[in-house]
């Protein structure tokens, strides 16, 4: 991490590690990149999120090497990637299958890149046994890949990819395999282990808690372009667009039209319903129909009527129960169905509400947020 | 359920039955005193000696030796060569009559395939022998070399070879390193397949053979047209030893394979 306080993706002076510059990629009539534009600097851990389709993995793919740009070009440290083949990178991936060598033991197929590059003997057993050291695999080093658990696999993959000290790393769903206990763990043994090495980081993953739990940027794509690239709080408490704002957590999308008032909008969303204000400086022409996204968590539950602005009325129609919280599903008189979440602080027992109470949902002028896209 | 209910014993014993009671009671006659091959007449080991010095049996099986291990060998790399490029290559174009191509000999009679190789090799001029018969066993046996690693190729996860590519291999080094290792087992029983073909084929081998170069199968065919003799029934015990012995060597190489941790290069 660079010692003053601006981020590299926000300081116009800094050189990026990896630049897309306008990429195409089609396959035959599909096109799965649309002109693409991205920057990714040196020691970041970058998510491309995205559902399937999305075309992550072929921007992936062409880091690699394994794909070439259709028109555009891409960058590594100033240095156009397109005429070097996939094994004059240094460029290392981690395989979604892991795809470690059968025949070789761990230890082997740890050794393997590092062989091809014709290390000194000694060099090479201190490199790879500091990988084993790092990965915690010391102790099967001489195990073959199927005589160990999918965490060790997901392990090996990583200590291989890492072995040659690559500029980039790149990650294809490396933890799609895992339970959701270890996926967990090994998160944080992934964000440990990269700031430990300091190698950039590129992840792809279609979990948006994964790729908001350990990435310093995340890109959410969509039919082979970016439509958001920012911090992870960024991307949840100020998406730019529905989309994001759908794929990443839940979410309550109210549409309406917007009418514009002195600090920011009042959506009139129903007929015969008090209008919904909220604090933007979003410029939105009188009229337009737009979106208002809030969060399950921001809104607030209660059977009194609220002092705020923002208030709907409305009668349980389901509880989701997960233990810390609850999510309650209150259906409104004009038919729409918000979601709001409590934490459980008290004991189920003592539960306020149930199945078919009246209560009144609020929130604050500035829980909300506008999308006019 | 039971192991050894008397379905399973039944089944079990009238099925190795049926396979292997002819081949027995060849190997039991090999080793009869009669001259008639089908009346006991004590214990003899005489037809080997005989056999071992029989001139004509003995240039057969030296040929068929020959044919068999060249045509084996040759068959396998350009049926590995068909099927890694039938497979790998993705799709492109006549890839279906490629490998239509390729397959349609396994259903071919083979009488159909020894004539039109005896036409071509009057049609440009090759005198029959052992070249002529080597060359018609490779184009029969490749298809099944084909067959064998295409079907080992096709469950072999291709990110393995982009994680050779990946870490620093060349297209070759990929192949030689990893790709290989991986299918050996089926190169090895592609070739055992070839090998065995090759030994017992009669039509095609009579098609292409000539006055110089006899293999076993066409000897044997034609000795039996003038009666069997226990000398025929020696040999064929020769032969079953030889391909049983094959067969052991080739599964325990495999099992030796998959079990050793040696396998740096």
């Amino acid at each position: 991490m660079p010692a003053d306080d601006i981020d590299p993706w926000d300081d116009p002076t800094a050189k990026p590690l990896i630049r897309f510059d306008r990429v195409t990629k089609r396959f035959g009539e599909f096109t799965a990149i649309n002109n693409l534009s991205l920057n990714i600097f040196e020691t970041e851990f970058f998510a491309l999120l995205g559902p399937s389709g999305c075309g992550k993995t072929t921007l992936m793919r062409m880091l690699a090497g394994f794909e070439s740009p259709t028109e555009g070009h891409i960058f590594l440290s100033g240095q156009d990637l397109a005429p070097i083949p996939p094994n004059k990178r240094m460029v290392n991936m981690m395989f979604q299958s892991y795809a470690l060598f059968p025949h070789l033991t761990i230890y082997d197929n740890i050794a393997f890149g590092l062989r091809r590059q014709k290390t000194p003997k000694a060099e090479l057993a201190e490199r790879v046994d500091e990988m084993l050291n790092l990965t915690r695999l010391e102790k099967f080093a001489h195990r073959k890949p199927d005589q160990i658990s999918g965490g060790q696999r997901q392990r090996v993959a990583l200590a291989r990819s890492l072995a040659k000290k690559p500029k980039l790393l790149l990650l294809d769903e490396p933890l799609g395999a895992l339970d959701k206990k270890l996926r967990q763990e090994t998160q944080f043994e992934l964000m440990d282990i990269q700031e430990k090495t300091g190698t950039t980081f590129v992840i792809v993953t279609h979990d948006q808690e994964e790729a908001m739990t350990v990435a310093s940027r995340v890109a959410v794509m969509d039919e082979g372009q970016l439509v958001q690239v920012s911090t992870p709080d960024v991307i949840y408490e100020m998406p730019n667009s529905v989309y994001v704002a759908d794929f990443i957590g839940d979410v309550n999308l109210i549409e309406g039209k917007a009418k514009k008032v002195e600090d920011g909008i009042d959506l009139n969303w129903a007929e015969n319903q008090p209008t919904l204000h909220c604090k933007t400086n979003k410029s939105v022409s009188n009229g337009q129909i737009c979106h208002l996204a809030i969060r399950p968590e921001k809104i607030t539950i209660q059977s009194d009527t609220p002092e705020t602005k923002n208030k709907v009325q409305g009668t349980i129609l389901d509880i989701a129960y997960l233990g810390n919280i609850s999510t309650y599903h209150v259906q409104l008189s004009s038919g729409h169905v918000i979601k709001a979440q409590t934490s459980n602080t008290r004991r189920i027992a003592r539960r306020s509400f149930t199945w078919e109470d009246t209560v009144w949902l609020s929130w604050t002028e500035t829980a909300g947020i506008v999308l006019d896209k | 359920m039971k192991r050894y209910s008397w379905f399973n014993v039944t089944s079990l014993a009238a099925g190795f039955a049926f396979l292997y009671l002819p081949i027995l009671i060849l190997i039991i006659y090999s080793f009869n005193e009669n001259r008639l091959v089908t009346i006991w007449a004590g214990f003899s080991t005489k037809w080997y000696v005989e056999l071992f010095q029989n001139e004509l049996f003995l240039d057969a099986a030296w040929v068929t030796l020959q044919v068999a291990v060249i045509s084996s060998t040759v068959a396998t790399v350009l049926g590995v060569m068909a099927a890694y490029v039938l497979i790998r290559a993705g799709r492109f174009w006549g890839q279906t009559l490629f490998s239509g191509l390729i397959y349609a000999p396994l259903v071919m009679p083979e009488i159909i395939t020894g004539l039109s190789l005896l036409l071509l090799f009057i049609g440009i001029g090759l005198d029959r022998g052992i070249t002529t018969i080597v060359l018609a066993h490779t184009t029969f046996s490749m298809c099944f070399v084909s067959v064998v690693v295409s079907s080992r190729l096709v469950l072999f996860d291709r990110s393995l070879e982009e994680a050779a590519l990946d870490l620093g291999c060349t297209h070759w080094q990929a192949f030689q390193l990893v790709t290989l290792p991986n299918i050996l087992p089926a190169i090895i029983s592609g070739w055992l397949l070839a090998f065995t073909l090759s030994l017992d084929d009669l039509v095609i081998a009579s098609f292409s053979a000539g006055p110089g170069a006899t293999t076993l199968p066409i000897r044997i065919w034609s000795s039996v047209r003038l009666g069997v003799s226990p000398e025929i029934n020696a040999l064929s015990t020769i032969l079953i030893g030889f391909v049983t012995f094959g067969i052991i060597l080739a599964s325990l190489i495999s099992k030796w394979k998959s079990l050793s941790n040696s396998t740096d290069l």
